[in-house]
């Protein structure tokens, strides 16, 4: 045991040493657990890539380019810089000018341009109506206007994980998609937390043929098969993501009730619980002071590996074409679209994936470390 | 022994009439109906279909009529896939599910059980921390992100294997599926194994083989294994309702036609006996399997008696 040092400083010293609450020490055990550190750091960044990424991100998660449509992935900027001038080049091929010469000059195109009649200066509309150039000028026109110098703004976009069939930026949608998966995870293990705790510590607390009851509804809705449930529940509830995933929270709430009910048990013929009762506090009181927050370890074991499950649960469904609707979008829906484009983009399945399994393992690595810290019997 | 396998199967009766009950009315109380379309039948035709279907009674007659067919052992006809009858269609998709689930369990039963043993017996060593990572990768990685990538692998980048269909369930169609729905439970199993193994082994009765002489391979595979995959057969119930759900997205993604694609068509399609067809399924598949788990427990544990 060495959590619990005898040769601290303080004690060398004589003075009193403060006791290490629970959480203290859990907290202690757990800054020891490498892994779950690394998980926690790669969750903050999660959480911080979910918050502020769509906002941070150059693209809009909806924002589609029918000129990069499905590009891959790529530090360098679109357009290539060897594609510019063929790309000018046939675009000007509409003006029927006769292009004397042609540059690209960092994000400026410069062309001079001469024709055997007069020139009309509305003819760089075409440049402008291409994606790529912005704001094209007549810089020069000759005496007679049968040659211009006319320049124009490239516009260069990066993509960093590639474009998606619609030509909308990965990246984005992804930073969007850690977003919903987040948000949902929250929403959805919250439902289940409250349901849970709250039909639990009641079965337990009450007993007798109310608790028989309680858990025996607990037992047939496990009997269902789960799958079927929650795609009941989402044809049931529409498409609406928010309600969605209260109905998701209301299916995973019976390991949670179990969990509580055992521990409810137990508590019951504790000292505390019968002074409690014996000085007259309400049955709801001893539940909310007493019972509950003395649960309040295995929950929240429980929770943070309930919050993967539920991840994975929406990205199942997603996956299924059953969850978020376009144009927003959830890791399951770019992982499907990307298993149905793998064979000329496979960048599409890739990355996508990666997001969520790197999620789901540092969840799951956290969980773990925290039921190592919080339950010291495990140990 | 047989007058409690028959008790078993009495006591589950309540289980699924209670389960059918309620995916019978929760079926029904989801808006949309299994003649919706973008544009709507005239109104005549609607009026037959649903008179044909007996979807114009009262929901509680409908309900009496489900079951006395069912008593019956008559599924019903399937709404949207015409001409058929559930018996029809789930008669062609379970033998395929049956098959791929079976494959992945034997497969994750052999790889799982030599994993776990081999890291039992050399705890704490590089090898026992590989299979660990390796457990905690295979639980980790969900089924509908190691489909496609062994596909875009295995399929498209090496061709060595077809990346989908079923081919008339030839090996190398059956081998990315297998692998794919084996993954997890290799990594439950081989967990469970490691557990129970290093607990066996530090037990009374392989210290006595020891003692007496017997081969190392002996005393593991004979005497420590025996109370080693007792918690793997008790997983085995909650794996098999596991294969059967993983086989959804495992049949969506490599197009095998089982059970898996009826249930998710027949729910967004509100073919309501097809889905009824297939959760009466899946329930008595998990019954069945629970009731096996329990005698083979007796069977292997001496000290679990069924009276």
């Amino acid at each position: 045991m060495t959590d619990i040092a005898t040769n601290t400083p303080e004690l060398a010293a004589g003075t009193a040493v403060k006791g290490r609450s629970l959480w203290a020490t859990a907290l202690m055990r757990l800054r020891r657990n490498k892994a779950a550190m690394v998980s926690l750091l790669i969750l903050i960044l999660y959480i911080f890539a979910g918050i502020s990424g769509p906002m941070l991100s150059p693209h809009h998660y909806a924002t589609v380019y029918p000129e990069y449509v499905r590009v891959p992935a790529s530090l360098e900027a679109y357009p290539r810089a060897e594609e510019i001038i063929p790309q000018a080049e046939s675009v000007l091929t509409r003006t029927r000018l006769q292009i004397d010469a042609i540059e690209v000059n960092g994000n400026t195109l410069h062309v001079e341009a001469s024709s055997e009649r007069e020139i009309d200066p509305r003819m760089t509309r075409y440049l402008e109506r291409s994606d790529i150039f912005s704001n094209v000028r007549i810089v020069e026109t000759s005496g007679d206007s049968r040659s211009v110098v006319m320049e124009a703004d490239v516009e260069r976009l990066r993509f960093l994980f590639g474009t998606d069939a619609n030509g909308r930026d990965l990246l984005a949608r992804i930073l969007v998609s850690i977003r919903i998966s987040l948000m949902i995870g929250a929403l959805a293990t919250g439902v289940a937390l409250i349901i849970g705790v709250a039909w639990g510590a009641t079965a337990g607390f009450l007993g007798g043929r109310v608790d028989n009851v309680m858990m025996r509804v607990v037992d047939v809705l496990y009997a269902l098969p789960f799958t079927f449930f929650a795609i009941l529940l989402v044809v049931f509830f529409g498409r609406n993501v928010v309600l969605m995933f209260v109905a998701v929270g209301a299916v995973e709430w019976l390991d949670m009730a179990r969990i509580v009910r055992g521990q409810t048990i137990s508590l019951r013929r504790r000292e505390f619980v019968q002074a409690a009762e014996a000085l007259g506090v309400s049955s709801g009181g001893i539940l909310r002071r007493h019972i509950i927050p003395n649960t309040l370890g295995p929950v929240i074991i429980y929770m943070t590996l309930l919050i993967p499950k539920v991840i994975l649960l929406e990205s199942f469904l997603s996956f299924l074409g059953l969850g978020v609707q376009e144009p927003l979008t959830s890791l399951g829906v770019l992982i499907s679209e990307g298993a149905r484009n793998m064979r000329s983009a496979p960048y599409m399945l890739i990355y996508p994936s990666i997001a969520l399994t790197l999620l789901l393992f540092s969840l799951n690595f956290l969980g773990d470390g925290l039921r190592d810290a919080l339950d010291p019997r495990d140990r | 022994m047989l007058a409690y396998v028959l008790r078993r199967l009495f006591g589950a009766i309540p289980t699924l009439f209670v389960i059918i009950t309620l995916s019978f009315f929760l079926m029904r109380i989801a808006p949309g109906g299994p003649f919706d379309r973008e544009r709507a039948l005239e109104a005549k035709v609607l009026e037959n279909l649903n008179r044909v279907f007996h979807l114009d009674r009262p929901l509680w007659e409908q309900y009496l009529y489900y079951l006395g067919n069912l008593a019956r052992g008559d599924l019903g006809p399937s709404f949207i896939y015409r001409d058929f009858s559930v018996q029809q269609l789930l008669g062609s998709g379970l033998p395929i599910s049956i098959q791929l689930g079976a494959s992945a369990l034997l497969l994750a039963l052999l790889i799982g059980s030599v994993l776990g043993t081999i890291a039992a017996l050399r705890q704490n060593s590089w090898i026992d921390y590989g299979v660990t990572a390796v457990a905690t990768f295979g639980i980790t990685v969900p089924n509908f992100v190691v489909a496609p990538l062994l596909s875009l692998i295995f399929g498209v980048w090496l061709s060595l294997l077809p990346a989908g269909g079923w081919g008339n369930g030839g090996p190398a169609n059956m081998l990315l599926p297998v692998i794919t729905l084996a993954l997890p439970q290799v990594a439950i199993i081989a967990r469970l194994i490691r557990g129970s193994m290093i607990e066996a082994l530090r037990s009374d009765h392989v210290r006595t083989a020891r003692a007496y002489g017997l081969p190392a391979r002996m005393v593991v595979i004979v005497h420590a294994m025996r109370a080693a995959c007792l918690p793997v057969v008790s997983y085995l119930g909650p794996a098999a309702a596991a294969l059967l759900t993983g086989s959804v997205v495992v049949e969506t993604i490599f197009g095998l036609p089982g059970i898996g694609r009826y249930f998710v068509q027949g729910a967004l399609n509100r073919d309501y006996t097809l889905v009824m067809g297939t959760v009466i399924i899946i329930a008595v598949f998990v019954v069945v399997f629970n009731l096996i788990v329990d005698l083979l427990y007796a069977a292997l544990d001496p000290r679990v008696r069924y009276d």
